[in-house]
């Protein structure tokens, strides 16, 4: 069970993001689900780099060899999208400020029917 | 015993997130995001990645939220002024 | 597409993915394995270039190239946001009134400050030896400044950031990324390669050739643009005002 659960939580944590985005009825809240699908690929992306018994792979007060580390290439991936992530949030929200202001709500059910 | 706290965060993770989605108020979501924040850095520390935990804690508890609650003022202030000139 | 639509086809888009994601997970490699080879050899290479923060040895030597491209897409983010949340012709400018702050949040917020910016410089400063590096500590250090927000006020909160000067900053440290990246180019390698400077001795500050250098640029440039962002957020929300010519 322990193989495979955390791997599963990612997923559910990925689906129920997508599910909240595609039922949102204001487009602040549809981003904030977005933030929580990328958080379900940080899981899955250090779940598999995870190694049973072993340290982080920092070795500034460890000597080299001693003990095993888990898998840095994956943590150096979350780390840049954690941080990157977060401006293209921020890029998103200035959109969603934009459309308030032209159209005067952010609902996009309403702003579609605008459209139409 | 490091899988049963493994499995403790993972749980936390999951019930935030579906917290983060269910709650429909964008001022709200922002809390629990930084909740979720919070908690995501748990389990990066437990899964021995203290650099990400880091940024997730300087990012996911801080700045999101923040972000999310500036735009959510501006929106609302916004709508009451519409309300109140027509 | 009507609201029962859209939940039909999320519903069946969402059960076609969470039955192929269940698929894949049963087959990736379990939980806890002790095998990962890129990792094996990631930690292998920090090494023989003494550096003992390996993460950052995988983020600004071994794929260099890589970081660039996010701080690429970092830098677009920006631009975005200064050119989506500038004061348009019908929006005046108001000034916000200074706010009474209750004591005890000015004192602490105050109080910490200059340990926050501290801790933001020092996690950007020893990147390469402990956990930490310049896109923790820039968010950390830029994000300490607006303690002077909730503590004071927003006119203070001006004074010490001419939004302006964060903006070169921004451009500065990613060109300083680029530059060093040339540097590679000419020092008779590759573009980004790590062969410019002396490895120095491991686990000190000059340790790792050129990545103390990359890592610092990129702490610049993320506290600039952090600083930059936040300053277009709280401008729309406290001093922006609409026209009343709609």
């Amino acid at each position: 069970m322990m193989d495979v659960f955390p791997y599963l939580v990612a997923g559910w944590v990925f689906l129920t993001g997508c599910y909240g985005l595609a039922t949102s009825r204001n487009l602040i809240h549809a981003v904030g689900c977005l933030s929580v699908c990328q958080a379900g690929t940080y899981v899955l992306l250090l779940a598999v780099g995870y190694r049973d018994g072993a340290t982080a792979p920092v070795f500034s007060d460890l000597k080299p060899g001693s003990r095993p580390v888990v898998d840095p290439v994956v943590q150096a991936l979350t780390l840049t999208d954690v941080v990157v992530g977060a401006t293209v949030t921020a890029l998103l929200l200035a959109l969603v400020v934009q459309i308030s202001k032209r159209h005067g709500t952010v609902d996009p059910d309403e702003l579609s029917e605008l459209r139409g | 015993m490091a899988d049963a706290v493994i499995v403790v965060a993972l749980l936390l993770v999951a019930l935030s997130a579906t917290a983060a989605v269910a709650v429909r108020d964008p001022a709200r979501q922002a809390l629990v995001l930084s909740v979720l924040g919070l908690v995501l850095a748990v389990l990066f520390t437990v899964l021995q990645a203290p650099d990400v935990a880091l940024s997730q804690l300087a990012v996911g508890s801080a700045l999101t939220p923040l972000l999310l609650l500036l735009a959510v003022h501006k929106v609302r202030r916004r709508g009451k002024k519409e309300g109140h000139h027509r | 597409m009507s609201r029962r639509a859209r939940l039909w086809l999320v519903a069946v888009g969402g059960a076609g993915l969470a039955a192929l994601f269940v698929a894949a997970a049963l087959d990736l490699p379990a939980f806890g394995g002790d095998h990962h080879p890129y990792g094996d050899r990631a930690v292998h290479a920090a090494l023989t270039r003494r550096t003992a923060n390996v993460i950052a040895s995988v983020n600004f030597d071994q794929r260099a190239f890589d970081t660039l491209g996010e701080m690429t897409i970092l830098f677009a983010a920006v631009i975005g946001c200064v050119i989506l949340l500038r004061r348009t012709h019908d929006e005046h400018r108001g000034r916000p009134a200074p706010e009474k702050v209750a004591r005890p949040v000015r004192r602490y917020s105050l109080l910490v400050l200059p340990v926050a910016l501290l801790t933001g410089l020092y996690v950007i400063a020893h990147g390469q030896l402990s956990p930490g590096g310049g896109f923790q500590g820039g968010v950390v250090a830029a994000t300490s400044l607006h303690l002077l927000y909730l503590g004071a006020d927003y006119r203070a909160l001006e004074r010490v950031r001419p939004v302006a000067l964060y903006e070169t900053g921004d451009a500065i440290a990613t060109s300083a990324y680029v530059v060093t990246g040339l540097a590679g180019l000419i020092g008779g390698s590759a573009f980004l390669a790590n062969t410019v400077l002396p490895y120095g001795t491991f686990n000190t500050l000059s340790s790792g050739g050129t990545v103390p250098l990359l890592n610092a640029a990129v702490g610049m440039e993320v506290a600039c643009a952090v600083v930059v962002l936040l300053a277009r957020f709280l401008d729309q929300t406290v001093e922006i005002e609409e026209g009343n010519g709609k």
